[in-house]
This record gives structure tokens, sequence and C-alpha cells, in this order.
């Protein structure tokens, strides 16, 4: 690690000013990316502004046909929410299927949301349910707020505050891990919201998270895994690496959607 | 409590080590201690100009900033490498011997290889100052792939040789085994490669040293396998007589061979100890391990299999092309060639067998001993060989093993180029894995699988390992009569595989004090004269026989005493110790005295002090361990996810003494095995020679979740080539279970016209093998 200044920031008010206040002055919420990154010397912050504890943050709350989760909120807490598994079992799946016990304890789902990773598995959730993304200065849709790898619509000196996702009718969430990173080689989120049918695939994407409008064509009309598994994703737009070559990604987006939908079912 | 030789005794040492108790190398500080950080290529070939330090030592917290210069200026010489002298090449002439620089010097061969050294006051201080030290490089054509560094025209990265082949050596009998192809009935043949894997030991290397100018004499604490080994190297590389440098190894967190070797920053911290005057610490992190701990295996393989009608082995040709990577580690030049000589003929009777390897350097991390050294390799070969004779025999795996099994009737055996066993019985081994793994029935799994969409498989191996021989080991047990304990030295170095547990469970057994009264004790070269160290399954019996000999020695001495003290002939005194009573007695007479009365009886005497005896032994022999894997797998057909559903294990290691600990053995080695298998790769960008596989992120490691229950039991059939009967059990699991799982993969795969699958098997290659319908293993 390089030497920098740590601040625990105790509002989002707060924090914001210190962002604002110089462009070397990064957040730190639970440090499941950006501590690696520093210890290997990959970054260079000049102050970490830390937002993993201000309380405002940390909440999960089920009001009507939604539920919103505050952005510091932990992915354990996600996973064991008595609100989230009633109304969003898939996400409770979802944040109990993040990296592993200690990154689940220490990572946080706007933390997840802002890095937009292209591996990372809440960006599928947030594309997929259509979710809200609030921040300290507006509301964003998930659809203009993941912008590519690794970017998102948020300004630099703006601050996710909280998510709101609406309950589905039906989804699930199913992913091929990388063999051995275990992030997900191509995770895909299925959802039959009152207003949609979304697709969404993480992991696969050159550009990051994206949806498969012919997929969610096929599934308005048939929500069956027969609808979706003969559909291919062109290769062109897919990553490739050493453990998962572009046709084989696209192939498993074909498996794992089929997959998702048949756990709806 | 008493704990005798076969018994079940759980670890003495996990308490500490699990509850961070340990002390690793990292764990030691000294006083005013001063922190070391290797500057290192980014390039794996570039010619080296000036390496400009001038910014670095100015740098903040900076005591120094070291290059080739400055060590050569000290005298100091080349990192070992010991084995090029025991390999020729084929006409006798010497092989190419390669000289690696303690830093580099003119020219960096690979990426990773230290180019300077900057100590600082602190770790984060000497970071930062090493990336202000400016080395010149000019880029130069890498070449990385096993065998494309033998062709004509790949870039040759040692000038002075002429090509990357180093050399070109054979055993056996090339014109017996032709003969054998020319009249066989059948012949076999298979292509392979022995994939490149990193050790990846828990424990990243890390060395502190400090220099006593009092005294004129270096210590070096680092954890190693052996530290009469490491003293004797580091001082041959530093130009010092042993005398001058002490080597302390602690608890070491797994070695699996890499940490035998001497490595640059071992001679760079004491030089840098004696420079500054205060002591210097290293401690790799572990993208450090990726590119500078030894890697394992990288053998590219071309082998034949001939026999008759009946299915009997006429012979046996295996060609093969090892990779060294950019410099010949300690013993890199040993593990292809002499480590597996004759182990390719296996458990068979095999009248004609050939050995031919060539040796090429590469611009790759160096490439050494990995647990099992040579002969998993050779196991490999030859199961593989079997397997597909099998197949296509129509013969069941099983058989064609049997008719050419060294029947148990015929040991010891000596007929050459066989292995000459002491003891074995094979056929009995296979056919209890055969009942355990319930093989005959295993076509109702395959049809049951099936209609669940997925394809199954079992494979089998049977496999030998022959154990290191030739050396002495030391031990020392010394009575504490003040504290009734008894003090077990050894020159072995446990790397986590539960040493002090079995010494102290041997200790107990001959001289019946309970096991909460013994220490062990290990790792430091000042306190016994000499050590073999652990390396090649040989602890067991190398430090049970020195410490047998100790025993005996402090037996007599111990009569000897109680005979005068009870007033009897030295002859009607007995020792009660094999019956877990610590006690001398007159035979036929209720006068006794316990042992610890006897040590502050010797203590009292000044010709004898303290109430100790030493222990040396050199008398053991290769033991020959070996058994039967079998391996059951089923893969998804839609995505290629695979999954090991059963796995049955029946090995013969000779004489137990702690079947636990035997057991831990047997699974640690299957997964090692089954790791390189199953994912483990050292991925090597043919371009720029960057290692791709540098992390966890893209290096896939085995987890518990991935493996099944391990079906484990042995049959005891003594060895008779050591003093305990043991065959060495720390590297059998690695050395079995790579082709039983290959042999299940092609099984389940032979529907989809598969006969060749190369480690490792990913989920990615089973897709494109089942959807493609190759014949040939996916890149």
């Amino acid at each position: 690690m390089y030497q920098f200044d740590y601040h625990r920031a105790q509002t989002v008010a707060e924090a914001a000013e210190l962002l604002a206040a110089n462009d070397e002055n990064t957040l730190l919420a639970g440090g499941q990316t950006l501590i690696p990154t520093l210890k290997q010397r990959l970054a260079m912050p000049a102050k970490l502004i830390d937002i993993g504890n201000i309380a405002d943050l940390n909440f999960i709350k089920a009001e009507g046909d939604a539920i919103t989760i505050g952005a510091a909120t932990k992915h354990a807490d996600v996973a064991a929410s008595p609100d989230v598994a009633k109304h969003l079992p898939a996400l409770a799946h979802l944040a109990a299927h993040i990296g592993d016990p200690a990154v689940r304890n220490r990572g946080t789902i706007g933390g997840s949301l802002a890095n937009n990773d292209p591996a990372a598995d809440y960006p599928a959730a947030a594309l997929g349910l259509d979710a809200k993304i609030h921040t300290n200065k507006r509301l964003i849709d998930a659809d203009p707020y993941f912008t590519g790898m690794f970017e998102t619509a948020l300004e630099d000196d703006e601050i996710i505050t909280e998510v709101t996702f609406p309950h589905p009718e039906k989804a699930a969430y199913v992913k091929f891990p990388n063999p051995a990173s275990r992030y997900a080689m191509v995770g895909v989120f299925v959802a039959k919201t009152p207003i949609d049918i979304r697709v969404a695939v993480t992991g696969a994407g050159a550009n990051g998270v994206f949806r498969v409008k012919e997929m969610e064509d096929a599934l308005s009309s048939n929500w069956s895994p027969d609808a979706v598994t003969g559909i291919k994703v062109p290769e062109d737009d897919l990553l490739s690496d050493l453990h998962g070559a572009a046709d084989y990604r696209s192939h498993l987006i074909s498996v794992m959607a089929g997959r998702a939908v048949a756990a709806t079912m | 409590m008493k704990f005798g030789v076969g018994q079940p005794m759980t670890r003495v040492e996990d308490d500490r080590l699990i509850t961070g108790h340990g002390r690793y190398t990292d764990d030691v500080s000294l006083p005013d201690q001063a922190y070391a950080v290797l500057v290192r290529s980014p390039y794996a070939h570039a010619k080296l100009g000036q390496v400009d330090t001038s910014e670095a030592k100015n740098a903040e917290g900076v005591l120094g900033v070291y290059t080739i210069a400055d060590l050569d200026a000290a005298g100091f010489g080349e990192v070992p490498n010991v084995a090029y002298a025991m390999v020729k090449n084929r006409d006798g002439s010497p092989m190419y011997k390669t000289t690696r620089p303690i830093l580099a010097r003119d020219r960096v061969r690979f990426a990773g290889e230290p180019v300077a050294v900057v100590v600082a006051t602190s770790e984060a201080l000497a970071r930062d100052a090493a990336e202000l030290v400016m080395p010149d490089y000019d880029e130069l054509p890498v070449v990385v792939d096993t065998e494309a560094a033998a062709s004509s025209d790949a870039p040759v990265i040692w000038e002075e040789c002429g090509s990357n082949v180093v050399y070109d050596w054979e055993w056996g009998d090339e014109a017996a085994a032709q003969e054998a192809k020319a009249k066989a009935a059948h012949v076999t043949k298979v292509e392979l490669i022995n994939n490149r894997i990193v050790v990846n030991a828990m424990e990243p290397r890390a060395a502190l040293g400090a220099y006593d100018a009092a005294e004129d004499k270096y210590t070096l604490y680092s954890g190693s396998q052996g530290v009469h080994g490491m003293r004797s190297r580091v001082a041959a590389c530093v130009g010092l007589p042993e005398e001058k440098l002490r080597v302390i190894s602690d608890d070491v967190g797994g070695g699996f061979g890499m940490k035998t070797f001497v490595y640059n920053e071992y001679p760079i911290v004491l030089y840098a100890a004696k420079q500054l005057g205060r002591p210097v610490k290293w401690t790799g992190d572990r993208s450090e391990s990726f590119l500078s701990d030894t890697q394992g295996r990288d053998h590219v393989t071309s082998a034949e299999l001939a026999l008759d009608a009946g299915g009997k082995i006429l012979g046996v040709d295996v060609r093969t092309t090892a990779n060294l990577g950019a410099y010949q580690s300690q013993f890199a030049a040993f593990i292809p060639t002499l480590a597996p000589r004759g182990m390719h003929a296996g458990v068979y009777q095999v009248p004609a067998l050939y050995n031919r390897v060539k040796a090429v350097m590469t611009n790759t991390v160096p490439v050494d001993a990995y647990r099992g050294a040579g002969r998993p390799e050779a196991s490999y070969v030859i199961e593989r060989l079997m397997d597909a004779a099998a197949r296509e025999l129509g013969m069941g795996p099983d058989e064609l093993r049997r008719r050419n099994f060294i029947p148990a009737s015929e040991m010891p055996y000596k007929n050459k180029p066989s292995l000459p066993f002491d003891s074995g019985d094979f056929d009995r081994n296979l056919t209890d894995a055969l009942a355990n793994s319930d093989f005959a029935d295993f076509e109702a799994r395959r049809s049951a699988a099936a209609s669940r969409g997925k394809l199954a498989g079992i494979g089998l191996a049977y496999y030998v390992e022959r154990t290191a021989a030739g050396m002495t080991e030391f031990a020392r047990l010394e009575v504490d009569s003040e504290n009734d304990m008894v003090h077990v030295y050894t020159g072995q170095q446990s790397n986590g595989q539960g040493h002090e547990t079995v010494w102290t469970q041997y200790v107990s057994g001959r001289l019946g004090v309970d096991v909460e009264k013994i220490k062990v004790h290990a790792g430091d070269s000042e306190v016994l004269a000499g050590g073999a160290g652990t390396g090649g399954s040989k602890a067991v019996y190398m430090a049970t026989g020195a410490l047998g000999v100790a025993s005996d020695t402090l037996i007599e001495k111990g009569r000897e005493l109680a005979a005068n003290e009870l007033e009897a002939a030295v002859i009607d005194v007995e020792f009660r110790g094999s019956d877990g009573e610590p006690v001398f007695a007159v035979v036929g007479t209720d006068k006794r005295i316990d042992l610890f009365t006897v040590a502050k009886i010797a203590e009292g005497q000044a010709d004898l002090g303290e109430f100790s005896a030493d222990g040396e032994y050199d008398e053991a022999g290769n033991s020959y361990p070996n058994g039967a894997h079998v391996c059951e797998v089923e893969v998804d057909v839609d995505t290629g996810e695979f999954e090991i559903t059963r796995y049955t294990v029946v090995d013969d290691f000779g004489t137990v003494l702690n079947p636990l600990i035997v057991a831990g053995q047997v699974h640690g080695g299957i997964v090692q095995g089954l790791g390189q298998a199953m994912g483990e790769h050292a991925v090597y960008d043919e371009d720029s020679g960057q290692l791709l596989t540098g992390s966890f992120q893209d290096y896939w490691m085995p987890r518990a979740d991935d493996m099944p229950m391990f079906d484990f039991s042995y049959n005891e059939i003594p060895a008779v080539s050591n003093a305990m009967g043991v065959k060495g059990a720390g590297e059998a699991g690695t050395v079995g279970a790579p082709a039983a799982f290959i042999s299940a993969m092609i099984d389940a795969l032979k529907g989809h016209g598969v006969t060749r699958i190369d480690m490792p098997v990913t989920p990615q290659k089973l897709w494109r093998l089942i959807h493609s319908g190759a014949r040939q293993a996916a890149e």
C-alpha cells in the first residue's frame, strides 16, 4: 500500500463534501475490491472516506411492493434478512453466494454497484429487477445506470445511498462460477415483474452487465426454459479468457438462463 | 498417556498451529531489524543494462540498495545448481550447466527474476523505494512452451549452449525396447502433457539474516526442509565455511520439495545484514511465491507399450521433453531423469525399458522437485499406457494389470529393468480396491447418471513410489530429571506433516514415557551434527531409525547406571519401556528404578553430566509404497462441470506407525494430485512470457468442496529395507491420483470418441470435447 489518510465519515453529506474536495479522494465501503487493490499498489488515493459505518446507509426496509436496501448494507445481512427472503428470495440467494463468508461480512451492495465489476453478482439483480438507485443527488434507473465495465452513471462526487427493488412475480439467479476465482463467469438473473420481463447477464459481457432482449421477448410469450436455451448471445459482445472463451460463455448464458427460468417454476 | 506404534494418536502440534501459536519465519523478529524488498524484472527476457539506484538510495528510510556488482565485490557466488553434475548426455558428455547469479547479471531470463534489492527501515518504505530503482532493459524475444523451446527456430536463452536443449539423456536399453515393439502383437502409444504447476505452500517463503561481527558469523532464519542441507548450500553460495553459518527453521507451512532449495533471497539477506550491521528480513508475498518459488512438472511425453498376444508386456519406450525454466534450480536436472529411472516399469514385469529425456530452458520460473519429484510423472505415463492398452484390447483395466503384476510370490524381485521391490502384494491391493469401490457394479451407476444428463466414468490406476535412500539421519535423546521430561532432537524437519506426533509416539513406545513428557525439537543446525531433512517420503524410517539407535544407546547407558545403583549385574537389568513402564528392573526381583531417577544419578556423575544419547542411522534402502486408486466422476453434458463422486484407495505403506497421520498424508496427497489433474496450471503468455495465472484469481487451487470423501484403507506388508518396516506415505497420494482421475474422465467421455484428455481437466475443456466430438484434447 501507498500511504494515505483515512477518514471515517459520520454522514453522507460529510462524505460527499470530502469526496468533492479532492479528485484523489476515494470512498471506502466494504473494501472488498479497494483494499486488495491498495495492497497491490494499484491505487494511490489521497484520502479514504469510510462510509461503511454511516447508520443511515445500513438498513433493509420492506414497504409496499418494494424492498429498499441501504448502500452500506452487507451481503450477509441481505442474505439473512427475513424481508428479503419473503419478498425477493432470488436476491437473498444471490447475496448468500457472493464470494466467501469473509467477503459477505464486509462487502456492501452500494460498493458492488458503484464498482460495477463485470463479474459481480449484484449488477445482474439490479438490472434484472429494474432497481432504482438512489444517490445523494438523484434517483437513477438501472438501465441508464450501468454504462460499461467498471463504469456507471455516477458523477465523481455522487454517493449511492440506497437501492429499491420491486417485488417480482418470479425471479431467479443462477451463476456459473469462474473455476479459479469463483466470481461469476456467467450469471443470469431472470425476473417477471408487474411491469416487464427481464434477463440480465453478468460475468460475460465485454461491457459489463447487459440485458438479453431476445430472451425477454421469448419469455413474454412462453415462460419456460425451452424458450431461452436456444437463444445465443453473439460472441463478439462477450469476454474471453483462460477459463471461458467467448463461445463457451455464450453457450453458458443460454444454459444458465434456462436453469434460472426453471428455478422459478 | 502412552501411545505405542500403530496407535491413532491425534497430532500434538495442532493446538499450537491452529490457534496461531506457531512460529513461522516471519514470526521471528530481531532488534533493530531492517526490511528487504526485491526489485524484480517485469520482462521475461531482456538484456539488462545499467541499474540506476541513485534515486532509491536517497529515498526516505532507505539503508542500502544493492545489485549484482555489490555481491560480486563481496565474493558471493551463484545460486546452487547441484544436479547438473549427475546428468550426462547420451554420448557421455556433460550436460550444459546454467549459472544463476544471486541478482541478475547483464540479462534477465524470466519475469520475476530479482534485479536489485532495497533495504529500508520499514517494509513500506522499502517498497516505495523499490519503485525508484531504474533498470535499463532491452527486451528480447521469449520462448515459454516446452516443445517450442526445443525447435531450431526458438529464441535461444543460453547462447553459449547453442540451443535451448541442455541435455539429451537416456536410460535403459533402446535396442531391446525397439525389438519388443517389432515383435509385439500390439503396440499402444500415448502422447501426453504433464502440466506445469505452482507449488503454493500455505506459508510463503521468508528469510531473516543476521550477522555477528564479533564472531564473524551469520544466522539465517528461513523455513526449509532441513537446516543442514540448507546450511551447506547457502554457505557454499556465500563463500563461507559451514561453521560460520547457523540456519534455523522453526515451523514451516508447507514445502512439497520447493522449500528444499536455496533461493536468491537467502544470500541477499545475509549480505545486507553484514553490510548494514543489523538484521534484515525479507518476507515474500503471494505474488512473489508465484514468481519465485520453483514450479513443478512440465513434461511433454510420447510413450509406447509393446504387448504380446496374451497381453503381457514386452517393452516400454518413453520419450520426454522436460521444461526446466530459465535457470537450472538445485535438483532440476535430476527430477525428470535419475529420480524416476526405472519407474516407468511401474509394478509390472517389464523385460525391456527405454527412457530418453531432453531438457529445455525457457523464459519461465525455474522448475524443480514437487511432491513426488519425477515419480508421479513416470507413474502417470505407465498407467496411461496400461489404461489405453486395456481399452484398445477390449480388456478390463484390472485384468491387463493383473496379467503383468510382479506376483507377491516373487518378492523380493530382482529382474531388471523392473524395480527391485523388497516386498509387495499388488494383486491383493487391487482386489481390495475393486471390492471397496464396488467396481463391478459401476455400469448400473453409469446408467443412472445418464438418466440425470450426466456422463459417468470410472478409472483405475496402480501406482508405485520409490522413496529416498542413501542418506544419514541424526537424533538425540536427553532426559531432564528435574522436570521429568524427555527431549527429542531430530535432523528431520516438519513442514506440517505431523513429525512431532510420530516421533513422540515412537519414543513413548521405546521409553515407556507418557507423551506429555516428551518434547520434540528440530530446525537448528547447531544442535545435531547433521540431518537428512524432509523430502522423498523418508522422514519416518530415517527419524525413527536414528531415534532407535539413540534409544538403544540410552537404554544401555541406563542399564549400567541402574545396575550400579541396584547392586546387580548389568545382564540382569532389563528396561521395561516397551511395556509402557519407564523403569529399569532387576530380573526376578522387585528391585527397580525409573528412568528419571537414573538420569538424576547420571547428572551427579562428573563424566556423564547429562543423561543423553545420540543416534545415527544410514541403513535405510528405498521403500516402495504402492497401491490402487479407483476414481469415479460425473460430467454435466450441458456445461462440462464435473464432480468426483467416489474415490477409493488401498495402499501398502508397510508398517504404519500412526493410521491417522497416514490417512492425512493420503488425503492431502490425493488432493494435490487431483489439484494438478482438475485445474492447477501455470500458464505463460507465449508472446510476453508473463505468467497469466499469477494469482488465485486465475490460478485454480483445489478446495474442500471440490473433493469427495475418500475411502482409504491399507494392507501392511512390511518393508524389509528399513528397521521399522515402513514404506513412506508422504508422496504416494500425489503419485496415484492423476492417472486414476484422467482414466475416469476418458471413460466418461468414451462415447464421444475421446481417447486423450490432458491435465488439467476444466469444464471448458470437457464441454469442447463433448460438443465438438474432438478426438484430441481441446486447448
